[in-house]
């Protein structure tokens, strides 16, 4: 078991699995999936998950409308995190923020799983000159910084956008790293045994697709998708923390953008500031203890590293 | 492969990406919807409160399409734009500035950026490297588990939350650094000079604490694979001590993937300082890009993102033409 270090993808070898770890038994349920990286990360995900998305119902007033309470009240039973200087409810705002960016990086990271899903395969498998050119524009894409050009076309549409144009936006620019994933995947598998053992064994294509393939991309595919919805919650956030994106779609970012744009650090308005930073923590948190957990995991279960 | 084969190989992709990075710089802003030679009529247009007859509209918008370098054909339009991109470095005049040129605000920016930029991201990665080597070394012990959390809770934190929360604890709940900074122009002087350090500490240690998680995590890692080789196996019963192990036979094989991940991340850590500079108000390029947004101020805008695009090419270049250097098998291939 040894890992050449110059071809490693050192990408693929943070988030990656320590090699020692013995083969485990694969029985029918799922609870070898388990270990505790894991287990505080679905715990965390599913608590902020249902969460944002079931207490939305029993709001009592849009939080993104302004004025509907008076003005920095302090924490209290009624407003739990109080409310903001422009009489926003800020415990209700922060819960349809952090629903709104999940759903963002729920839809986005579905736009850039297939993208990168396809461009990688089929440079992967199609090789050649194809493959150069593919991975040409693809290392274009990584090394191009997206910031500035999200900030140019943050300037250009701003206000005449729906909130999920920046999603599309973000699939646009974002496909890159993924793609590059896949594809190293692809050409792993292209040369491995037990693709070739299952054809020798009689399997046409398409079992070899579904039977042999698609159990081993699918941790990888899963393992990118939650790192999309981080990268894709912290573009969004990054853009409406300069007020680039839609402001006034409460999200993680759009709430520290209007924090502080109204002081909140001058005036002491801390729940403000400190609520959408602790939540915005806990949420990636628990996305990455997710993702790197899935992968300790199914690497245990494959056996291989 | 040779050095003259890897450099020629290395070289190409670097005009590569120039090239389409300058391209999508082009079409962008042509392939949306908005067109910003009406939006800066519209501006002259209010501040002249509409006294401005149709024919002067359309002799000024002339001139704007002339300036701006909109006239002709798309094709017409592209060789001009490469030609004054390239060859001249020209991106015209800055709308909101006018009659500076693009050019010199840039030239006045850059070196902000990139003094900031490059202390932080060597400080990140040397000290990141260093703690994820021995976190990954010693990989049994109880105290590399503290070092990889560490590293595990800074990495998924966003730029900007690392930002706000340094700006939260270091300014105000202890305020050892002003709250809203301020940078002296013009003649440099040594009082003045420690006046830009010290209100540049706050976004260094932002840029640190944020490449600081995955260089541990990444070197972790890459340690621990590297530890369990058979030529670390025989150095161990060849007598070389814990230390040498550790530095010439670990690290010295787990440093080339480093390298090549810094070299990669280069775009995001770039993402991460122009937000930094904007947040902390440092005068970058990140902050003249924010003013131009929020100004409409296209002109800028481009010349900042064309030069982001040579800034980050290059600094990749450059780091991949050092790796030889460090990668014997290359060279002598």
């Amino acid at each position: 078991m040894s890992i050449d270090t110059k071809d490693a993808d050192p990408v693929e070898l943070v988030i990656a699995p320590s090699p020692a770890v013995a083969e485990r038994r694969s029985g029918s349920n799922l609870l070898w999936l388990l270990n505790p990286r894991l287990a505080v990360g679905l715990v965390i995900l599913a608590v902020m998950g249902l969460g944002s998305f079931i207490l939305p119902v029993f709001a009592p007033a849009d939080p993104s409308i302004q004025a509907t309470y008076m003005r920095n009240l302090p924490m209290s039973g009624v407003h739990w995190l109080g409310t903001n200087a422009l009489g926003q409810d800020i415990f209700w705002f922060l819960v349809f923020a952090v629903r709104n960016s999940l759903a963002l990086g729920i839809v986005v990271a579905c736009g850039v799983t297939l993208v990168a899903s396809v461009i990688g395969l089929s440079a992967g498998y199609i090789g050649g000159r194809f493959e150069r050119l593919v991975m040409l524009i693809v290392d274009t894409f990584i090394t191009i910084p997206l910031l500035p050009i999200l900030i140019i076309l943050g300037a250009l549409i701003r206000g005449n956008t729906s909130f999920f144009t920046v999603g599309l936006i973000i699939i646009i620019f974002g496909w890159a790293w993924d793609a590059r994933t896949v594809r190293s995947m692809a050409l792993s598998l292209r040369e491995r045994e037990f693709i070739n053992m299952a054809r020798f064994s009689g399997a046409n294509t398409f079992d070899i697709l579904a039977k042999e393939i698609l159990p081993y991309v699918s941790a990888y595919i899963l393992v990118g998708f939650i790192n999309t919805v981080l990268f894709a919650i912290n573009t969004e956030a990054t853009l409406a923390v300069i007020g680039l994106s839609k402001v006034e779609v409460p999200t993680l970012g759009s709430i520290i953008f209007w924090a502080l744009s109204y002081n909140a650090l001058f005036t002491g308005h801390y729940p403000w500031i400190v609520g959408p930073i602790v939540a915005t923590v806990t949420l990636f948190l628990g996305l990455f203890l997710t993702s790197t957990g899935f992968n300790q995991a199914f690497a245990s279960k494959r056996g291989v590293s | 492969m040779g050095v003259v084969a890897y450099v020629a190989k290395r070289f190409g992709l670097y005009l590569a990406v120039l090239f389409i990075g300058l391209t999508i710089t082009f079409l962008l802003p042509r392939l949306m919807p908005i067109n910003p030679v009406d939006g800066y009529i519209g501006q002259i247009q209010s501040r002249a409160s509409g006294t401005l007859t149709p024919e002067a509209i359309a002799e000024m918008r002339r001139n704007l399409e002339e300036l701006y370098g909109l006239k002709g054909d798309l094709l017409t339009q592209y060789l001009s734009y490469l030609k004054r991109v390239v060859i001249d470095f020209d991106f015209g005049p800055s709308f909101t500035y006018y009659p500076q040129s693009v050019s010199t605000m840039i030239v006045t920016a850059l070196p902000w950026t990139l003094g900031l930029l490059l202390t932080a991201t060597v400080i990140a990665w040397l000290l990141g490297n260093m703690v994820g080597l021995v976190a990954g070394y010693f990989h049994k012990r109880k105290a590399a588990s503290i070092l990889e959390f560490v590293g595990i809770l800074l990495y998924p934190i966003p730029y900007y939350i690392l930002a706000v929360t340094v700006l939260l604890t270091l300014a105000y709940i202890f305020p050892i650094f002003p709250l809203s900074p301020t940078f002296p122009v013009g003649q440099m002087t040594p009082e003045k000079v420690g006046m830009i350090i010290y209100n540049s500490l706050l976004p260094a240690i932002t840029l640190v604490l944020a490449g600081f998680g995955w260089n541990i995590l990444s070197m972790k890692a890459l340690a621990v694979a590297t530890a369990e080789e058979p030529y670390v196996t025989y150095a161990r019963l060849k007598g070389a001590s814990n230390w040498t192990r550790m530095t010439r036979y670990v690290f010295r094989n787990a440093l080339l993937p480093q390298v090549t991940a810094l070299a990669l991340s280069l775009g995001m850590v770039f993402n991460g300082a122009l937000l930094t500079e904007i947040i902390f108000s440092y005068p970058g390029i990140g902050l003249i890009m924010r003013t131009a947004a929020t100004g409409g101020d296209y002109n800028v805008l481009y010349g900042a993102i064309t030069l982001s695009i040579l800034a980050v090419a290059t600094a990749g270049l450059v780091i991949d033409l050092i790796y030889p250097l460090l990668d014997p098998r290359i060279r002598r291939k």
